[in-house]
């Protein structure tokens, strides 16, 4: 049998006869089994539906000063609420973005240009930088200082220094009255 | 095949399932170099710390509870309020430690001795896996008392996932199970925290399977030649492996009970908070080395790939040390570079455990933060420093530069030194055989007598 099986055949092609066929059929068929029956397993790991439920907020930012921020929870994440002051916004107006790291202007990031809204997640390994409050280091470029690893964020929280390669995230938010933000 | 047991139950069972003749065989039978040292008592230690993690563990695991609002006082509960239950935590928080320790003894033993050679390398690359199953273990462990080193150091480790490129945010999604660290990590950390172990229990005997295909090799590396070389396991090894573990457990003991937190973090006795990360994260002290090799390298991806590569380098050592000779003690060049190479991780732990931009004073004995050092230069910002400085008059190295070079020898060992010395080295000549050291010469007869008892019983 086995001899049979590895003969070539007669028509001169080698290989390719129904033997190996139906192995390549069969190991195919189990392949995709064992997949689809992994999936299910490897997809109970991601987040579950009461987890993806929690992800919209709504804050009331009447109480913010300006020069400071509040910090709230959002799916489980830091969330940055900062009240921009005049110079504040100027000095992240007026950067020459051909100079930063993940270029971006300061209006593709704020809605209002007093209110700088961000994900207070250090893109580099996931601390939260400080600078929400005035009393807190805020680095070189008056924004944010990532204990961490010392990444440095402007008043627009665009990455200027150290090792995070991205801007501060800005989350998906609206204005759904003067002093009240949703956010998610 | 079943050998003859005096005890008429034990030979019944035997018969149906020869578990005693293979225990006879394995422990009894199983013959040994003669002239092993204390180095070679690192390996039944670590089986030890593995029975005693196991056994710790699920007594706590009776009295954790894996929630992130429980998870904390849960482990608080246990140190005041259940029977003994600080001393099972102490053991088991220290026992991680030990079982480090006496694991990394045994991988610098094998190390030294050249055990990674032919024709133990798969018990090397097993012995790699364990270490690589321990780590993943003692990380996740570290997670559960959910305090805020368990919180920030997940959040930092996860995130290491997220250099890789396009799905790696996709993968630290998949292991939060959610949008940051939370319940559902904490929940599953703990589930993987319980069978890992286990895991590493199955590795462990494959590991052993391994050794005794060929036997323990030895501190002249090498082979037995016969009977004359080697005595029985039992009783001349289990006697020795039972008086260092003696030793061993005074050791253990004393971080149990006089300083079951010195070698802890004691931020983690803070709650985590998932809003303010802690002033220095730093992780235990036995990733102390991988952590500086991450932290050298400027860019994410790359720190990243350098710390995995600094454990996959040792899967392939058997092909990257080629020279024949086993034991470093036949190898004059070879010694200096292997105790470089020791001190070399004892550098990258310092490394590991301070703040990359300041500076070391090594005649100061300081390590100096980055202000103090701008303030002694008179620069304007720390970017004016160079790494190496003689600002306020001492001589100070940047943490960073240190680690560089330091990472730096690390790879060079394996991937330059170890290489260049299979060709150029000249090693000592090798005894012809184990006994013949302690047999030749006049002086020795005692000692030769000694050693060849056991040889004339087997
Ligand atoms: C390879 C073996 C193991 C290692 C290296 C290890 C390591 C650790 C570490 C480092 C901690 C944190 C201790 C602390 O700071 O409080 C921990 C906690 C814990 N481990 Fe393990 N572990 C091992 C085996 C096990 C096993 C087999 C179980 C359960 C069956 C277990 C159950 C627990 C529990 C319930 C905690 C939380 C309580 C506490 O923090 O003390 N461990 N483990
Ligand atoms: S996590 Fe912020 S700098 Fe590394």
């Amino acid at each position: 049998m086995a001899d049979q099986a590895h003969a070539v055949p007669k028509d001169g092609h080698s290989g390719g006869t129904r033997r190996e066929f139906l192995y390549l059929m069969t190991a195919a068929a189990g392949a995709y089994g064992v997949a689809s029956v992994a999936w299910p397993f490897i997809s109970s790991m991601n987040p579950s539906q009461d987890v993806l439920a929690l992800s919209s907020i709504e804050v009331d930012i009447s109480s913010i000063q300006p020069g400071e921020g509040i910090t709230v929870k959002w799916r489980g994440k830091p969330l940055f609420i900062r009240r921009r002051t005049p110079e504040e916004i100027k000095a992240a107006e007026s950067v020459n973005i051909a100079q930063l790291r993940d270029p971006q202007t300061d209006k593709d990031r704020v809605q209002k240009p007093e209110w700088l809204v961000l994900i207070g997640v250090c893109t580099h390994l996931g601390c939260v930088p400080q600078g929400e409050k005035s009393s807190e280091p805020r680095g070189e470029y008056g924004g944010y200082y990532c204990p961490c690893h010392g990444s440095q964020y402007d008043t627009s929280g665009r990455i200027r220094k150290g090792p995070a390669p991205l801007n501060l995230a800005v989350p998906p938010y609206t204005f759904t009255g003067d002093t009240t933000v949703k956010v998610g | 095949m079943s050998k003859h047991f005096k005890n008429p139950v034990v030979r019944w069972i035997d018969h149906r399932l020869p578990v005693f003749s293979y225990l006879d065989h394995e422990a009894n039978e199983y013959p040994t170099p003669k002239n092993l040292n204390y180095w070679w008592n690192f390996g039944s230690l670590a089986g030890f710390m593995l029975i005693t993690m196991i056994a710790t563990g699920i007594f706590l695991a009776m009295q954790y509870t894996p929630h992130v609002s429980m998870a904390f006082n849960s482990v608080e509960r246990i140190m005041r309020d259940v029977n003994f239950g600080w001393l099972l935590r102490y053991l088991h928080m220290n026992g991680a430690s030990m079982f480090f320790i006496v694991v990394y003894i045994h991988i610098f033993r094998g190390l030294y001795f050249g055990s990674y050679k032919a024709p133990r390398e798969l018990l090397w690359q097993l012995g790699v896996l364990i270490l690589l199953l321990m780590m993943a273990t003692a990380f996740m462990g570290y997670v559960l008392p959910w305090g805020q080193m368990s919180f920030w150091g997940a959040t930092v480790i996860t995130n290491l996932f997220s250099a890789i490129p396009l799905v790696g945010d996709k993968i630290v999604t998949l292991l939060w199970g959610g949008f940051a660290v939370d319940n559902p990590t904490l929940n599953r950390f703990f589930a993987l925290h319980y069978l890992m172990p286990f895991v590493i229990l199955a590795v462990v005997m494959l590991h052993i399977i391994a050794l005794h295909r060929f036997g323990s090799n030895n501190p002249i590396g090498i082979d037995t030649k016969g009977k004359q070389d080697t005595i029985p396991f039992h009783p001349y090894y289990t006697t020795k492996d039972i008086f260092g573990l003696g030793i061993f457990l005074i050791f253990y003991a004393f971080w149990v009970f006089y300083a079951p937190n010195a070698l802890g973090d004691p931020d983690n006795y803070i709650p985590a908070n998932p809003l303010s990360t802690p002033e220095h994260i730093v992780p235990e002290w036995y990733f102390l080395p991988f952590y500086a090799i991450l932290r050298s390298i400027p860019d994410k991806l790359m720190g990243v790939i350098a710390m995995g590569a600094s454990i996959a380098i040792l899967f392939v050592l058997p092909w990257l040390d080629r020279s024949p000779v086993r034991s470093g003690t036949f190898r004059p060049v070879f010694k200096w570079f292997f105790w470089m190479l020791v001190f070399d991780c004892a550098i990258l732990m310092f490394v590991g455990k301070n703040p990359p931009d300041w500076f070391w004073q090594p005649f100061a004995m300081h390590v100096t933060p980055a202000e103090e050092v701008v303030a002694a230069a008179g620069v304007a910002d720390a970017d004016a420093l160079w790494p190496i400085t003689f600002a306020g008059g001492t001589l100070g190295i940047k943490i960073l530069l240190l680690g560089q070079l330091a990472t730096l020898y690390y790879f060079a060992y394996f991937i330059v030194v170890l290489p260049l010395l299979s060709i150029f080295e000249t090693p000592k000549r090798l005894p012809l055989s184990i006994s013949e050291p302690v047999l030749k010469g006049g002086g020795k007869a005692a000692v030769a007598h000694a050693h060849s008892k056991p040889m004339e019983k087997a």
